[in-house]
């Protein structure tokens, strides 16, 4: 391994800025009205990644397990939370935030735990330098899945309730009813990750491995590491929009096998 | 012999009749008088406080897939599931001298859901639903969404489902078929029946 990274300064960063003021004056010359939100957004970012920078640093130094559980913690909300923000139609009551999280903590959960347990190997296995990015991988893609399923197969139902109702009354399983619903809000879920597997090389070089060739390491050692994740990725979202429909579902629909489309609240904005 | 007792709907309540084979009772009542939620109550689509039972044998104790299968209830508007009429029909029947009866060509099972007209569509749910030989029939506006001459051929089936045995339940605005068909007719208004005739 040749290890030529290179140590970029504050001052390399800065001048990089320089772009995205130029777009904001042409936003100003141009009256396009962008001027303000890309800077704001730049700012944003800024702050975020410093932040995420100097945390990650202090997590690494401390090295203790609870530690590293806290911060994976702390994703887990906010993955949550966004998947919440994301649903058109929210069930009520506390299936509507903790079903999505729920399905997503546990998909992406055991996957990582057996990721960093039998291939990754670090020591101690939940090592938070390998852990922490791994897992913020595997969420945000997960995240991404089960709130495209769970809002797909919401919508459908509601949309859809006189068809669902048509088969029930036709002597059909709750399961049975909603099987058409089921699949599209799965094959929603898991288009992103599918299309992304099909276009990683050939239209886009992903960012980790990117990131690896950069520091250094040989692009076919980046190339497994991306190989890993990406499987790993396909795992966990796969799990998490088959659990986060089968309980929407179970929830939509009660042990009489009825449509329960009350227990969803209304349409938002 | 299908008895309903106690029953509340959203509309109100409580509901208590019962009709038996060989019987058409006839619903009427304004626009909004829960004739519609207490026929969705009886197929068990929504839960309701109440007893019903069919023959004897209370409605939980009865999966409720098993139930609508022998409660056939089919509703003003239609749902579809799949682009193909055919696909709407159990597996391997043969429906097509009852979609004849319907007045439609048994050749619409290859047709696409979409090109049919309302009325056709409402002959071919009442076609689907009668397919799996319910004992107990409970229709929601049958024919109004038909013209004349489909309309007299779904009371035509519906006439000889009663002399077969079933037990049959129409919601009706229309006051002439109403008298045409029904053995009893029960008045519906603010969720409760008002007419004395079989209010228990």
């Amino acid at each position: 391994m040749s290890s030529s990274y290179i140590v970029l300064s504050y001052w390399d960063v800065a001048l990089a800025a320089v772009f995205l003021i130029l777009n904001a004056g042409l936003s100003l010359w141009l009256q396009l009205g962008l001027a303000r939100q890309m800077l704001v957004a730049g700012l944003r970012m800024v702050v975020q990644l410093l932040a995420v920078g100097l945390v990650l640093k202090a997590v690494f130094a401390v090295g203790s397990p609870l530690v590293t559980l806290g911060l994976a913690l702390v994703m887990v909300v906010f993955a949550g939370r966004e998947i919440w923000a994301r649903q058109e139609r929210r069930m009520r009551g506390p299936w509507g935030p903790g079903l999505g999280a729920g399905a997503m903590t546990l998909a992406a959960g055991v996957v990582i735990i057996f990721a960093l347990t039998q291939q990754i190997g670090a020591d101690p296995w939940w090592s938070p330098r390998f852990a922490l990015p791994l897992f913020g991988m595997i969420l945000g893609n997960t995240m991404t899945g089960v709130s495209l399923g769970l809002d797909t197969l919401s919508t459908s139902l509601w949309r859809e309730s006189a068809a669902v109702e048509a088969r029930l009354l036709l002597g059909a399983t709750r399961w049975d009813a909603t099987r058409p619903f089921a699949r599209r809000a799965m094959r929603s879920g898991m288009t992103p990750i599918i299309n992304s597997m099909a276009a990683t090389g050939v239209i886009s070089l992903p960012g980790m491995m990117t990131g690896q060739i950069l520091s250094g390491v040989d692009p076919a050692e980046a190339v497994k590491y991306q190989l890993l994740i990406i499987f790993l990725i396909a795992g966990a979202t796969g799990l998490g929009v088959v659990l986060s429909i089968a309980g929407g579902i179970w929830r939509l629909t009660d042990e009489r096998h009825r449509l329960r489309l009350d227990r969803l609240g209304g349409e938002r904005g | 012999m299908l008895i309903v007792n106690g029953l509340r709907t959203k509309a109100g309540g409580p509901v208590g009749f019962e009709f038996g084979g060989g019987e058409i009772i006839a619903v009427r009542g304004p626009s909004g008088s829960g004739k519609s939620l207490m026929l969705r109550a009886i197929a068990d689509l929504d839960p309701a406080e109440g007893e019903v039972s069919l023959d004897g044998i209370p409605r939980a104790r009865i999966p409720a897939p098993e139930w609508r299968r022998r409660v056939a209830f089919v509703p003003a508007e239609s749902g579809w599931w799949d682009d193909r009429v055919g696909a709407h029909f159990p597996d391997g029947s043969d429906n097509s001298a009852l979609i004849e009866a319907l007045g439609l060509d048994p050749a619409v099972l290859d047709w696409e859901v979409r090109r049919l007209s309302t009325g056709e569509r409402h002959r071919l749910a009442i076609a689907r639903a009668l397919a799996l030989e319910p004992g107990v029939w409970l229709f929601d506006e049958p024919t109004a969404a038909l013209d004349a001459v489909a309309a007299r051929r779904v009371e035509a089936v519906i006439r000889q489902g009663r002399d077969r045995g079933a037990a049959i339940l129409l919601v009706t605005h229309d006051d002439v078929q109403a008298a045409r068909l029904a053995d009893r007719t029960l008045t519906m208004a603010d969720g409760r029946l008002v007419a004395p005739e079989g209010v228990t």
